[in-house]
């Protein structure tokens, strides 16, 4: 599908849209206002839960204290509805940029939990504060109004509801396909990965969680001057879960999904309604949550996927289109050869009463491969986080650039110019293998949220893309950008990571184990490119226990057994060294 | 506040705290042998109540009902996975285990009521039919899923908690229930009243505990269960099956919680929607304890109920407020204190 046609269905449906109230009855009007309403709920959560991974039952709260913001002061203040929607908008970002701070360090079910547990002490609040009228609510609330145009039947404020819909929709698009876009999809592959990409986890987490309660937050604006009535039920925990299940149904993920769910949501709860007492006479409104939570159960038993993406595989592929040439991005100068670019000093790491990394140090000079190898468990992969700041020194110092790294954070380190990768392929397996790359050009770029949105980034993204495809190309798998990662062999995955980590243009590249798992072709393949990078100028740290692998390659060795540094020197000296046949092989009788 | 009012609401508190104190350790035992955090519980706690208060009355309770609605449906699950698996074999047991001995159960109650039995026996009938439910459940919902990750077990058992609400409104209908005490007893200690009830329900959460801690370590099943939790592949390959393991659990947790529904029913009335808050501050407490050890469970639900008995008597408006905005900084410190290696990763 080219992108004229998405267009062209993208500008059917806004017709569709406009010309419904003179096709529809004024019931069909009403429903479409709720489905407007809840998809922007939906749709936040698609965000939130479906890109970003973070699942939040709570999002009704925020739909509630907008919505008795912003009548509480236009029926009380007597204000315009507007300034409601400042009141409520400022309140809820306030409140959820508070709950994130406190609440997004926490782990998985732990954080799902918190939304729980706030959600229902908020819910709590409406009903018990008297100012907002108790558990009677607040009543005539006046209608929205554009000048002396008061928006009171459902055909009128529908426009407005369905207008935000749609800017709501195409910002949300324009966002998830920008730099912060990608570093949101990728935080369901965990802090490590994502630090290691220069990405600060925590402030793309907070800011995913602002935007969908500001969404929320729009939602119950328009539904307080829609319905001119709110009371605490509409915000309890029940909708809490209601709106999870819009977003799930509708595929977690998807941005039309929030529409799709929110209206299949919907309608099926009103034909539950309309149904229910033909079936079951006078019990039909227990049956009603009965009947929607099983459905939502058997849902996410047999097809958790949800429906955008199941109908997606059926439509045929979008036309990828390369963006235009653009300004290469700016490079780093590299240090001249020879110069100490990392310097590790007597490092020392405890593992409770175990000493992992004793007292080890050892430099790493501008444009040199230094191999660090030792047996199982000589304690290199600890060394390893040591340098890249997923663990914390216990004692010693570690210097990148003369700068220590101890006191940074794993984000800050890789953004000094420390790129990484993994033992266990850490890719973003449903993105493409540009997609993946233009990950690792995340510090070189400056897109923020607004202008990710708005698009006004795109003459920096084709400059990203050109790097991107530009690494692609050197790692030799430039020819099919558009694949998806997960398609790949394991060889040519780890070989994406390393154009992954070349795209942030590194002063120093640390290798984990690269060669661990592959065939020997991949292998010489592998020693053939880091060969190539060493021409280039590029400084490497390769941690390695195979052998053959490093002793053809690497300039120096570092050899460690038992948390200890045995030895250092060229592969020759360190091959007849007795100390490490000793430990690799055993005494020699 | 004077002393008084302090020793009195320190009484109150952790009476509550103990009620608390059951739902919360069957909330752990579920947790560490299936991974479901199971929200549904208190509701488990409230159709107990609500059971008995039918029984007491003479009335069929709602309960018999249920049981016969879920004991198909299992069946029908169960069935359909056999036949899929093409094990005919264990059909005959399936039938046994998921429609015969839920069916039994809820006929011998039926055929008791008319009999005007005492009040151990009507005990004995309420337990009796709440205990399968949960393993019922247990088969319907989670099973299938199983293998899924932490927090789709708690989407799926949030879910399964509004279902509950709706079958118990459906199947007990909306009036609130309290019954009689278990004991007229009452005593002073210092110028404190204590009633029967409130040394019943702390004695009880003693007994419950100090047995499920004899279970674990002194019996066979006990032991398979706690290899369960700590890892389900090895308890596996050692020959424990988790989906039992899992049942056995559901039954004792099924256990604790109809216990706190019995001694809770005479101190406040409970309505069918009444067990999603107990749930959830049993739950409070639960986390407190890391959803992992008991008698840190047991101490963290003793706190809140103090926390709540004093809530009230500041502002009883605010004290669920109270009680699940002190549930942020409980998380915040346990995430602390947890080792976190990797996080799960759902694609």
């Amino acid at each position: 599908m080219r992108r004229s046609q998405i267009h062209l269905i993208g500008a059917l449906a806004v017709i569709c849209l406009a010309v419904a109230p003179y096709v529809l009855g004024s019931f069909s009007i009403t429903l479409l206002n709720y489905i407007g309403i809840y998809a922007l709920v939906a749709i936040g959560l698609a965000l939130l839960t479906g890109v970003g991974g973070i699942v939040s039952f709570g999002q009704a709260a925020f739909v509630g204290v907008s919505a008795y913001a912003s009548a509480w002061l236009s029926t009380t203040g007597g204000a315009s509805p507007w300034f409601g929607l400042l009141l409520g908008a400022v309140l809820t970002c306030s409140i959820a940029a508070f709950l994130g701070f406190v609440t997004l360090r926490l782990k998985g079910h732990f954080l799902s939990l918190s939304t729980i547990a706030w959600g229902l002490a908020i819910a709590y609040m409406f009903g018990n504060i008297e100012g907002l009228g108790n558990y009677n609510g607040i009543a005539s609330i006046p209608p929205i109004s554009f000048g002396s145009i008061e928006l009171i039947r459902s055909t009128q404020i529908y426009y407005l509801i369905w207008a935000i819909v749609i800017i709501a929709v195409l910002l949300a698009y324009n966002l998830l396909n920008s730099r912060v876009g990608r570093a949101m999809r990728t935080l369901r592959g965990g802090d490590t990965l994502v630090e290691s990409l220069g990405i600060n986890a925590f402030w793309i987490k907070l800011a995913s969680f602002i935007i969908a309660a500001l969404l929320a937050a729009v939602s119950g604006w328009l539904y307080a001057h829609m319905s001119r009535f709110v009371s605490p039920t509409p915000f309890e925990a029940g909708m809490g879960i209601e709106y999870l299940m819009m977003a799930m149904i509708g595929g977690a993920g998807s941005i039309i999904g929030g529409i799709v769910g929110a209206a299949i949501v919907t309608v099926l709860k009103n034909s539950i309604q309309d149904y229910l007492p033909l079936i079951a006479k006078g019990a039909s409104g227990q049956l009603e949550i009965v009947a929607f939570s099983a459905l939502f159960i058997l849902f996410l038993q047999r097809a958790r996927q949800g429906i955008v993406p199941y109908v997606a595989k059926f439509l045929p592929e979008p036309a990828h289109e390369p963006p235009p040439p653009a300004a290469p991005l700016p490079r780093r100068t590299q240090p001249p050869p020879g110069q100490t670019i990392l310097k590790v000093d007597s490092a020392l790491r405890r593992f409770g009463g175990l000493i992992a990394v004793n007292e080890v140090s050892f430099e790493v000079r501008s444009g040199e491969i230094l191999g660090l190898i030792g047996p199982n468990g000589a304690g290199k992969s600890t060394m390893f986080n040591l340098i890249t700041g997923a663990l914390k020194l216990s004692g010693g110092a570690v210097a990148f650039e003369g700068a220590s790294v101890a006191d940074k954070r794993q984000y800050q380190i890789a953004r000094a110019g420390v790129a990484r990768t993994f033992q266990h392929v850490k890719l973003r397996p449903r993105m493409t293998l540009i997609d993946n790359v233009l990950l690792g050009t995340y510090p070189r770029t400056k897109t923020g949220f607004w202008r990710g949105a708005l698009r006004l980034n795109r003459e920096e993204e084709a400059s990203a893309y050109q790097e991107a495809l530009a690494q692609l190309k050197r790692v030799g798998l430039g020819d099919k950008p558009y694949e998806l990662a997960g398609n790949l062999p394991l060889g040519s995955q780890r070989v994406l990571e390393i154009a992954r980590a070349l795209a942030a243009d590194p002063l120093l590249l640390v290798l984990d184990e690269p060669a661990a798992g592959l065939r020997r072709q991949e292998k010489l393949q592998l020693a053939e490119l880091l060969r190539s990078l060493r021409s280039d100028h590029l400084t490497i740290l390769l941690v390695e226990h195979d052998m053959d692998f490093v002793m053809g390659l690497v300039d120096r060795i570092v050899v460690m057994d038992f948390g200890s540094k045995l030895c250092e020197g060229e592969p020759k000296e360190i091959r007849s060294d007795a100390r490490v046949q000793e430990a690799y092989l055993g005494a020699v009788a | 506040m004077t002393p008084d009012i302090a020793a009195i609401l320190g009484v109150d508190g952790i009476a509550t705290g103990a009620i608390y104190v059951l739902v919360a350790i069957g909330t752990v035992l579920i947790f560490t042998v299936t991974r479901v955090i199971f929200i549904p519980f208190g509701d488990i706690a409230a159709f107990t109540a609500l059971t008995l208060a039918a029984l007491d009355t003479g009335q069929v309770p709602g309960t018999i009902g249920l049981l016969v609605a879920l004991a198909c449906l299992a069946t029908l699950v169960e069935v359909t996975s056999l036949v899929r698996k093409q094990a005919y074999r264990e059909i005959p047991y399936a039938f046994l285990y998921y429609l015969v001995i839920p069916a039994a159960i809820a006929l011998v109650v039926w055929l008791l009521i008319p009999l005007k039995p005492p009040l151990p026996v009507r005990l004995a009938m309420a337990l009796l039919l709440i205990l399968p439910i949960a393993p019922l459940l247990d088969r319907i919902v989670f099973r299938p899923i199983a293998d899924g990750t932490v927090l789709l077990l708690l989407i799926v058992s949030v879910a399964l908690h509004f279902a509950l609400v709706g079958l118990g409104l459906l199947f007990f209908g909306p009036e609130g229930v309290r019954t009689e005490p278990l004991s007229s007893f009452h005593m002073e200690i210092a110028g404190i009243m204590l009633s029967g009830q409130t040394i019943l329900i702390v004695v009880a959460a003693i007994v419950f505990s100090a047995l499920l801690y004899l279970f674990f370590d002194f019996t066979l099943v006990g032991k398979s269960l706690r290899a369960t939790a700590i890892n389900r592949t090895g308890a596996r390959l050692m020959g424990i099956r988790p989906a039992r393991a899992g049942t056995v659990a559901y039954l004792l947790g099924s256990l604790m919680a109809g216990v706190s529904g019995i001694l809770i029913a005479p101190v406040n009335t409970i309505f069918y929607d009444s067990g999603f808050l107990i749930g959830l501050k049993a739950f409070v407490g639960a986390i407190i304890g890391g959803l992992a050890s008991y008698p840190g469970t047991a101490i963290g639900a003793i706190f809140v109920g103090i926390l709540e008995s004093f809530a009230s008597f500041q502002s009883s408006a605010f004290k669920d407020v109270i009680v699940f905005s002190m549930l942020i900084p409980i998380l915040i410190w346990r995430s602390l204190a947890a080792l976190h290696s990797e996080e799960e990763v759902d694609e």
